[in-house]
């Protein structure tokens, strides 16, 4: 293993001294791992909260700041982060008129958050939890955990952040975060895993002519192997999968997500062969994103999310924001 | 024997050495399944539940499970943390105030942490997760608890143990291995694999 650290235990802490370092707009805690806007809380408004394990930068600490997050709870290297924890952050957050916890569905997240929430009521923040699963490569049935959370967490993040920035109150800041997950789906598709530090390997090893699909975000392996193909077909695959399950038509917005390890020059091929598809399939993409937004350590690969728009949805989305990894608009 | 303080303490030091001498295989059960990251968070968290007993000092064996599942829960992150730490703390509440929990006792606390941990996670037998190691061991130890503290608690981990094997042909229904569907059969699960551990540390302290 070749990685750019002083140690596998120092990562972490590491990372977080140099976001304090580059970004003042940041009250970084670097102990207690959380990350919150320096001028917050703002009182009156409802504050959003995030968190989830370490790997996925910018996801979620890359994403606080005006008009989106109020605070991240990073835990360690894809592990949910623990109750005390986001408890810190959603006081941080908390500026009286209650806080929105956006978390993924994986089973160490929803429980971690769901024992933060409780302290939280004991301390009487109201909390208000939106789950994300948007990931179409699991079947959302009684066999599985359920549907993981990946690229539209980010799309929520930044439509709710903007909703609260702009005094929504708490039901509708995470009424229009359920509308992004219920209107989004992803799929990821692995050329080579991540590298997870403490554990020093890849996180499954793949043949030279194999990919792996319907991958998640923690390096864990997805449902099948497939064989490597021009990026053509990668991506046709991946947004058959979405569309299968929720039609792709009318406005939508396209994430066209890196894992952390793929060069820009090959997403934007992948973001090409997208927008053929979509507007073969007679949808339209009117608001996208291409790069590194959530992310599997160094794993190789992308993930697509689509998310289809509302009138609304579009107005939040084009809303300022000024965060470390996204910022339009002010 | 009686569980007292001191056996329950020994019990969470037991279970913090024997996780950390199978941390990696832990690791490589999780990894060929999950997110390889269940021997390195456990190792953390028991060591958070042992620093929390040197600072608190319980002087009932409730107190220490209590106090133990709080570490964990503090510590840990991920799913085991909440599951084990919260199944520790309703088996610590279960003992009350009994400074000389006997077999009965003991075994119906193991049930309450049971319980506790399929009320949080919802998983059931056959689902391929802890409970498939913890279910049967608390049905054994419960069992054998007329015939006192170190049968029951050896019948325990034999059945968890037995638990664990049985894990291996089962397609997973809950936990990130769900995601894999067919492909998590074959496999030992990871969270069955370290509750064997905690249990055969049980049986261990009271031996």
């Amino acid at each position: 293993m070749k990685k750019l650290i002083n140690s596998p235990d120092s990562v972490i802490t590491d990372a977080l001294r140099g976001m304090a370092a580059a970004h003042p707009s940041l009250n970084v805690d670097v102990e207690n791992r959380v990350i919150a806007r320096a001028d917050g809380p703002r009182q009156g408004k409802v504050g959003l909260v995030s968190g989830g394990g370490s790997g996925h930068e910018p996801l979620h600490g890359g994403y606080v700041g005006y008009g989106m997050l109020d605070a991240a709870a990073p835990g360690e290297v894809y592990t949910s982060p623990v109750p005390d924890q986001i408890l810190a952050a959603t006081k941080a957050a908390n500026g009286g008129a209650g806080v929105v916890h956006i978390v993924k569905n994986y089973t160490g997240d929803v429980l971690n958050f769901r024992m933060a929430a409780e302290l939280a009521e004991d301390d009487d923040i109201e909390v208000s939890s939106v789950v994300l699963n948007d990931d179409a490569a699991v079947e959302d049935s009684t066999f599985t955990a359920g549907r993981r959370g990946t690229g539209a967490t980010v799309v929520a993040e930044k439509i709710a952040g903007a909703a609260a920035e702009e005094g929504a109150d708490l039901a509708t800041v995470a009424r229009v975060a359920t509308e992004v997950n219920e209107r989004s789906r992803s799929f990821g598709i692995a050329l080579h895993a991540g590298t997870v530090p403490a554990a020093g390997k890849p996180g499954f090893e793949l043949g030279e002519n194999e990919v792996e699909l319907g991958v998640g975000i923690h390096g864990e392996p997805g449902r099948e192997r497939g064989q490597m193909a021009p990026v053509r077909d990668l991506v046709a695959y991946a947004l058959e999968a979405i569309h299968a399950d929720m039609p792709v038509s009318g406005d939508v917005l396209v994430l066209l997500n890196g894992q952390g390890g793929t060069p820009l020059i090959e997403l934007y091929g992948a973001f090409a062969e997208a927008a053929a598809w979509i507007e073969g399939h007679g949808a339209r993409i009117v608001r996208n994103l291409v790069g590194n937004y959530i992310t599997s350590l160094d794993q190789a690969g992308f993930s697509v999310t689509v998310t289809s728009l509302t009138d609304e949805l579009v107005r939040l989305w084009d809303a300022p924001v000024q965060t470390p990894a996204l910022r339009w608009g002010r | 024997m009686a569980f007292d303080t001191a056996t329950a303490t020994a019990w969470i030091i037991r279970c913090a050495d024997e996780v950390r001498a199978a941390e990696a295989r832990l690791t490589a059960l999780d990894a060929a399944i999950g997110d390889g990251d269940h021997g390195a968070n456990l190792a953390r968290g028991l060591a958070a539940a042992v620093s929390s007993l040197t600072d608190k000092a319980p002087d009932t064996p409730g107190g220490v499970l209590v106090a133990a599942g709080r570490g964990l829960v503090a510590k840990t992150g991920g799913a085991s943390g909440p599951l084990y730490g919260s199944g520790l703390r309703k088996a610590g509440k279960a003992l009350g105030d009994e400074t000389d929990a006997d077999a009965a006792q003991l075994g119906e606390a193991l049930h309450a942490m049971q319980t506790g941990i399929q009320e949080l996670g919802g998983a059931a037998e056959g689902d391929k997760t802890m409970i498939d190691a913890l279910a049967p061991a608390v049905a054994a130890f419960r069992e054998a608890a007329p015939d006192g503290l170190a049968q029951a608690a050896r019948a325990a981990a034999e059945a968890a143990e037995a638990g664990v094997a049985a894990t291996v042909p089962l397609q997973a229904r809950k936990g990130r291995a769900s995601y894999l569907g067919e492909r998590s059969i074959g496999h030992e699960d990871p969270g069955a694999a370290s509750t064997a551990i905690i249990l055969r540390a049980l049986a261990e302290v009271t031996a």
